[in-house]
């Protein structure tokens, strides 16, 4: 006992013995608890349909994260009974397979985006993000009307590129016509069957209401527009396997 | 430890540190706390081995109790779905032309019809149902694509304008001023006409002049006198009822570049009896309208079975 001690006096008064134990005894906890999620079944699973995002819906979601959007807004259906009849299927983890980072978000002060894919038209979108309280008057939700008037002036490839090095699967030919799918996606009178070949269910139109602008507004509300809405939850083969899984 | 020794002033032991004359005293924690903590400890091992715990090689630990949070998930909603199970399957097989005959079952229609307006449709349509700017008031009697419950089903089947569903209700006024079609002279002339069909206006030279335009270019869908064709969903022109406003400006530029309105189809994202539950409500809300011919529409499987 009184060598124990004795010892235990010198990890005290050595500074950096301390810190290097203390940094052992928390690793053990991360190795135990975190290590594994990287390569068990239950976090890594695919799920069809999932696809990486377009260079629209990409520019969408960096500005859904400039303007804080995740602060009052969450994108993670939990699976509850009242979370799922209001807001639709609870989340998969495959869902946000591509997202880096998630927006899972911690808060709702506004309600949860996850599945608002289709749920309401463009136009509706449009003047929401304009003057939220002009259709819903309780709304604390601030004004982004400006997203009418600023341009989408970004260069996609090397947003994609970004991705790619962190593991999304963006192929060669994705980032070389990442300029056009960007303008095409927002362009009814584009031709996007290639866009469409490479990104299955993307939806091609303009979404601001303003013909033959691209603006920030369009690619905002055409990541809005897919959200929730890449992989079929409902099908019967969706619905078997997860009725199958068992550890969560 | 040779140092311990009993304080004097409190008689309890101390622990046998001192820091330049500073000592401690040896209180023990209370028993009922400690056993506490013990039994926390205990808690948690029992926890570990009964529910879903550590993350493994392959996967977590499943725990014994074989719990997972979407099959709790999946018994709360199937016990939901049986309390209401007799009400769903009466609702699922009654053909909605036979709702109305059924006032117990049309009543429960309408109240479930009533919560899942509040969680779907009241961001658009509004809290009270009355609309606004560009989203129909439901409300009154007037309906641009048919107000009988059959007619309210298929447009929440479908939606209005949905991308990607061939059967949904569709049209597209043309851009009248946009386009070249019109010019803006003659789209003065034809708002006039507009206003007049309504009282709005008194007759004008401008307001016949606008007539015939209005005859060459919007009877088609508008009908003769502006009454409006819910083939196409052309809104009545002359009744004091406008989705984008009455003002000669609203009416002129509805004309120079139209806004379309745009309803999503609600089939992937409610079940069917949700949807009919939806149509009994808004049909309730005040204008709902009969079906003009039950039985002569063969197409209509009329279930006679009690």
């Amino acid at each position: 006992m009184t060598t124990m001690t004795e010892r235990h006096k010198k990890l005290e008064r050595n500074v950096t013995l301390l810190g290097v134990a203390a940094f052992l005894t928390v690793a053990i906890g991360g190795i135990i608890e975190i290590a594994p999620l990287f390569w068990i079944d239950n976090t890594i699973e695919e799920v069809d349909g999932m696809r990486p995002y377009t260079p629209l819906e990409q520019a969408g979601r960096d500005i859904y994260v400039r303007e804080g959007c995740y602060v009052c807004h969450s994108q993670m259906i939990r699976p509850f009974r009242d979370e799922v009849e209001r807001y639709g299927h609870y989340s998969l983890a495959a869902e946000s397979m591509y997202d880096h980072p998630f927006q899972w978000g911690s808060k709702r002060t506004g309600p949860d985006l996850a599945r608002v894919g289709g749920r309401y038209s463009d136009a509706w979108h449009v003047q929401h993000l304009e003057n939220p309280q002009s259709v819903v008057p309780e709304s604390v939700m601030p004004q982004y009307g400006f997203l009418l008037d600023s341009d989408l002036d970004i260069e996609p490839a090397s947003r994609l590129k970004a991705l790619r090095t962190v593991g999304v699967p963006y192929s060669d030919r994705d980032i070389a016509r990442a300029m056009e799918d960007m303008r095409a996606q927002a362009n009814p009178d584009a031709d996007a069957e290639d866009l469409l070949d490479r990104y299955p269910k993307a939806q091609v139109r303009d979404f601001d209401g303003q013909p033959g602008r691209l603006t920030e507004m369009d690619a905002l509300v055409a990541y809005l527009q897919m959200l929730g809405t890449l992989v079929d939850v409902n099908s019967a083969a969706a619905q078997e396997e997860l009725a199958t899984e068992t550890g969560r | 430890m040779a140092n311990k020794r009993i304080d004097e002033a409190t008689d309890t032991e101390t622990v046998g540190h001192e820091w330049d004359g500073i000592e401690e005293l040896n209180t023990p924690l209370p028993r009922w706390w400690l056993w506490t903590f013990y039994l926390t400890i205990i808690f948690a091992i029992a926890y570990m081995i009964a529910y879903p715990a550590w993350p493994l090689i392959e996967k977590g630990t499943e725990g014994m109790l074989g719990w997972t949070s979407r099959g709790q998930l999946a018994n709360e909603m199937s016990v939901a779905d049986q309390a209401r199970a007799t009400v769903r399957e009466r609702l699922a097989r009654i053909p909605i032309e036979r709702l109305p005959d059924d006032s117990d079952l049309m009543r429960a229609a309408v109240s479930g019809g009533r919560a899942a307006f509040k969680v779907n449709c009241v961001q658009c349509h509004g809290a009270g149902a009355a609309g606004s700017k560009g989203y129909p008031n439901l409300n009154d009697d007037e309906w641009l694509w048919g107000g009988d419950l059959r007619a309210i089903e298929y447009t929440l089947v479908h939606g209005i304008r949905q991308h990607g569903d061939i059967e949904t209700r569709f049209s597209m006024m043309p851009a009248f001023g946009r386009d070249g079609l019109l010019t803006p002279d003659q789209i003065r002339d034809v708002s006039s006409y507009v206003l007049t069909l309504s009282g709005k206006e008194e007759q004008s030279p401008a307001a016949s002049r606008g007539a015939d335009l209005f005859a060459a270019n919007c009877v088609v869908c508008h009908g003769e006198n502006g009454q409006g064709l819910r083939e196409f969903g052309a809104p009545n022109l002359a009744d004091a009822i406008w989705l984008y406003g009455s003002d000669r400006e609203q009416i002129a530029a509805q004309i120079d570049n139209p806004s379309h309105g745009m309803m999503p189809s609600w089939s992937g994202r409610l079940d069917p009896v949700t949807i009919k539950m939806l149509a009994a409500y808004v049909h309730s809300l005040g204008g709902g309208e009969d079906f003009v011919e039950v039985a002569a529409d063969p197409a209509i499987e009329v279930d006679e079975q009690p």
